[in-house]
């Protein structure tokens, strides 16, 4: 309603204030002098804001409204990191920005009835395994680190694993919906173990045997686990069984092992996890020169722009590989220190809160594990990416989101956010709908 | 399915709050390890973007200071030293891939401003950004502008200067020296230069035998023990003969019964030889380990550079101590296998100035934080006290009859009573010298003026065929002179 709506407005001030700032910080680092070009950029963003927030006003009043400036939060602060590793990076984030803010709103405009998503849930699926698998196919597909993540035509490159994860979700949320009680109902106890009914523990396995073919085929870890762990946090949300998530968690690790000793990019990637001190200068540098980033950043950072991502007087060196993508967590700690990251992850951590909220409201099976599986899948990428580069698990390929600079990732997300904010709007309109009946029916009542 | 949310909810703050964990531990537990680890070229890195602190001479005369090189997140700074060769050593130089050495490695933690962890803390919360403090030494630029011109002048050699009273360093010349700012280019072929070896520090790092300068350690111990007085006379005949082999004065001239005075003036060898049997191995080497022998000096240069003096077993390269067998007459005239700096040399001379007392020698004077305040100064502290003040005042009179009728009246500075010590050490066949038959390594010690001395200094020249009083008297006369001129 209104009340919401000022309070994202408000919300947004604060926001627009954070990247004026983080510019103006960074400007102060390299010039020297400030101009008030820092201020040019915070009046662009917030214009976007605000028309984005218009719009929201219009299409969707009840809308959770802190989540879209918690989301903006995440992109002006990685508009800043990016600008200050390279300024043509972040012109082009900022116009992939913009792109995905036309994205966003298309979505709202033509998904209002999300609904029709579950009549279409076995397109929706096979254009999800597509999309996986699109990195593969000769001619379109691009290896970047031994792992098959890209797909580039033509002039653009985008990483179809971000749509993907959209994908999938969808489908899985509809195809829980329809199937949980026969999964909750015929479960039968074997040896003290709860099973599922052997005639629907068919499409499970299908969903861990399509898992593994992804690792096996695009030979990303961290995409693997954030898909399986999405459906199993999906999985565990419709049944209430625990069970089924051991017996998953079970699956995955066996298969995982067996991959791991068999693929040798996917094995070299848990070696260097493990040890890497083994060859500090090529397999384990990225994840050396992440954590050594970080050592340095201490509790305060060291300020906006102040950090080493290439050794000074060679412009061209690596000192933090992929800084603007895998690693930007580990320079944001290097200049940010411990409170900037602790930041971040609250951050990503109320965006989980209030997606996990827009479920709880929701009404029916289908929007529930809809917004359930957006969040889950959403707060497991923000994990693994900056599990990696912590050395929590396996460094990986994934994008931090809405903070790394990547094309398909600020888009896809903001996609993410439309369905969440569209379930959202539903789901708190019929609230206050029934608040409302409610109370004209106790007025009804003390007439009578 | 709202309760299976709420713990899905609370496994991913579990899982945020690893992430958490593990970030606190590698950016703030862990750290320094990390910091330290071979594999992590970050802090080298970033030690090249603090402006490192000036060095300065007493007069204020910049030694080194550090230059901006590139711009916005390139940008670093590089050394550059506005003297040139002149103060190669002692200051040394820092290069990221050349390191550091000499004065420049020992002071690192001041130039780069590293000082106090409170100041850190403290800076990171303001945003402070850490800048090198200024370090501003005692050297004087022009006695060792003299010093060094002396030096190329007479030959490969080292000149020391110390405030007697203070310990402060104000010559520290070694040639051949270097010009730092060519290190980047030149360090490799410096490095081959054998011989030369002109990144070698000869006043602190070279080994010398001191010949008749260490007279006055042998008189010290005979005058301390109570052996001798300055009125005790030994029978100093031409030749005597120790273990075997004579050892005789120059032109084997006999002396007859003679004093401390006469002794030490003509340097009569069998004189000191005798002295030295009778003041014994014990006494002898407890006073030279007094005078600073058998430890590394306490100047503020890294250990790594710095050279011990005393007897050494040269097939080992074994230090020896009172309890091993040596030929006790030889090491009192400063033969045996006797081996000292100048640097130590110099500290000799000094504690006689300074009335028995030894001071530290020190270069560093004070140093200056970014806002021009002094955080630092140094406060001169006594190493130890080899000799009463009797002692000094008895060494000091016969060491000015070495200037005034004895084998060091090069040294004489007009106006100025000089009190000092000759030596010359044959050194035959030394591979540094070309192996030449004739060579010699030519000293001279003392202070000057000797009733208030303000200076105390150590000449030495290798590989001359002059003796002490032509080679390394002229060059201590010049030093001083500068110094004394600059008062």
């Amino acid at each position: 309603m209104t009340r919401d709506r000022n309070r994202e407005l408000l919300a947004l001030v604060p926001v627009a204030l954070l990247l004026t700032a983080g510019f103006a910080a960074v400007f102060a680092q390299e010039n020297a002098k400030l101009g008030n070009l820092s201020l040019t950029y915070g009046a662009y963003f917030f214009a976007l804001c605000l028309a984005t927030h218009i719009y929201l006003r219009i299409r969707l009043p009840h809308a959770d409204p802190y989540l879209f400036p918690l989301m903006a939060v995440l992109t002006a602060f990685g508009l800043v990191m990016i600008y200050r590793i390279d300024e043509s990076l972040a012109r082009d984030q900022a116009n992939w920005f913009v792109f995905g803010l036309v994205l966003f709103a298309l979505t709202i405009q033509f998904l209002r009835d999300y609904e029709v998503l579950e009549r279409y849930r076995y397109i929706i699926a096979t254009i999800g395994i597509l999309l996986l698998l699109a990195p593969r196919l000769p001619g379109i597909g691009e290896q970047v680190n031994g792992a098959y993540l890209g797909v580039k035509i033509g002039p653009i490159s985008f990483q179809p694993a971000e749509f993907a994860k959209i994908a999938i979700v969808v489908f899985l949320a509809s195809y829980l919906r329809e199937n949980r009680e026969v999964l909750i109902v015929g479960a039968r106890r074997v040896l003290g173990v709860t099973l599922p009914p052997i005639k629907h523990f068919g499409p499970m396995l299908v969903v861990w045997g399509a898992t593994m073919l992804l690792l096996v085929f695009i030979r990303d870890l961290g995409s693997s686990l954030m898909f399986f762990a999405a459906f199993l946090a999906l999985l565990y949300v419709a049944t209430g069984r625990f069970s089924f998530v051991v017996i998953g968690m079970a699956l995955f690790l066996l298969g995982a092992w067996f991959i791991v000793s068999t693929v040798p990019h996917v094995h070299d990637r848990v070696e260097v996890w493990l040890h890497p001190y083994h060859d500090p200068t090529e397999s384990g540098y990225q994840i050396l020169q992440s954590i050594f980033a970080q050592a340095d950043g201490g509790l305060f950072g060291k300020g906006f722009g102040q950090g080493l991502i290439s050794i000074p007087g060679h412009p061209n060196s690596a000192l933090l590989p992929a800084a603007q993508t895998d690693t930007i967590y580990s320079l944001i700690v290097n200049e940010l220190g411990l409170f900037g990251a602790c930041g971040l992850i609250a951050t990503y951590l109320l965006i989980t809160a209030r997606g996990f909220k827009v479920a709880l409201l929701a009404n029916d099976g289908f929007s529930k594990l809809l917004a359930t599986g957006l969040t889950a899948v959403f707060a497991i990428q923000a994990f693994v990416i900056i599990g990696g580069v912590t050395r929590v698990i396996p460094l990986t390929g994934v994008t931090l989101p809405f903070v790394s600079y990547g094309g398909s990732s600020i888009v896809a997300n903001f996609v993410l956010l439309a369905l969440l904010l569209l379930v959202s709007d539903r789901a708190r309109r019929e609230a206050e709908e029934g608040v409302a009946r409610a109370e004209r029916g106790e007025a009804l009542g003390a007439l009578t | 399915m709202n309760r299976q949310i709420i713990k899905l909810f609370g496994f991913i703050v579990v899982l945020f709050a690893i992430l958490i964990g593990f970030t606190s531990w590698w950016s703030v537990f862990d750290a320094k390890a990390l910091k330290e680890q071979d594999a992590n070229k970050r802090p080298l890195f970033e030690q090249q973007q603090i402006p490192r602190g000036r060095i300065l001479a007493a007069d204020g005369t910049v030694i080194a200071k550090s230059v901006p090189k590139g711009k916005g997140t390139g940008k670093r700074y590089v050394r550059h030293y506005p003297t040139g060769a002149l103060f190669g050593h002692p200051i040394g130089y820092s290069f990221m891939e050349y390191g550091q050495t000499e004065f420049e490695q020992y002071h690192n933690v001041e130039l780069t401003g590293e000082e106090s962890e409170f100041g850190t803390i403290f800076d990171e919360l303001t945003g402070q950004k850490q800048e090198g403090e200024q370090v501003v030494t005692s050297l004087d630029p022009k006695a060792q502008e003299v010093a060094m011109q002396a030096l190329e002048a007479t030959g490969y050699g080292a000149v020391v200067a110390i405030e007697p009273s203070t310990g402060a360093v104000k010559v520290l010349a070694s040639n051949p020296g270097y010009d730092p700012n060519s290190i980047p280019k030149t360090l490799r072929k410096l490095n081959k230069a054998e011989v030369s070896r002109p990144l070698y520090n000869r006043a602190t790092q070279g080994q010398y035998p001191p010949g008749s300068t260490f007279k006055v350690v042998t008189a010290a111990a005979g005058l301390e023990s109570g052996v001798i007085t300055p009125e005790t006379a030994i029978n100093a005949p031409g030749s005597i003969t120790v273990e075997t082999k004579p050892l005789q004065n120059d032109f084997d001239q006999d002396w007859g019964e003679i004093t401390l005075d006469t002794a030490l003036t003509n340097s009569v060898n069998t004189w000191f030889a005798q002295l030295g049997q009778k003041v014994g191995q014990d006494e002898l080497f407890s006073m030279m380990e007094k005078f600073g022998f058998n430890s590394k000096p306490p100047i503020d240069l890294p250990e790594d550079e710095l050279s011990k003096s005393g007897v050494y077993d040269y097939e080992s390269g074994r230090m020896l101590g009172r309890n091993d067998p040596v030929d006790l007459a030889r090491v009192a005239i400063g033969q045996e296998r006797l081996l000292v700096t100048p640097l130590q040399d110099a500290m000799v001379a000094a504690a006689v100035a300074n009335h028995g007392k030894l001071m530290k020698p020190q270069i560093w004077k004070r140093v200056v934080n970014v806002d021009g305040s002094v955080t630092k100064k140094m406060k001169p502290s006594v190493y130890s006290e080899p000799i009463s003040g009797k002692t000094a005042a008895d060494l000091t009179t016969a060491m000015e009859g070495v200037v005034d009728e004895g084998t060091g009246t090069n040294a004489a500075i007009s106006g100025v009573p000089v009190a000092g010590k000759t030596g010359t050490a044959e050194t035959p066949g030394n591979e540094a010298c070309g192996g030449g038959a004739d060579e010699n390594q030519a000293w001279f010690i003392g202070f000057a003026p000797a009733d208030h001395p303000k200076i105390a200094i150590a000449a030495s020249v290798e590989c001359t065929e002059a003796f002490g009083n032509d080679a390394a008297a002229p060059i201590f006369r010049e030093v001083a002179e500068a110094i004394l001129a600059g008062e």
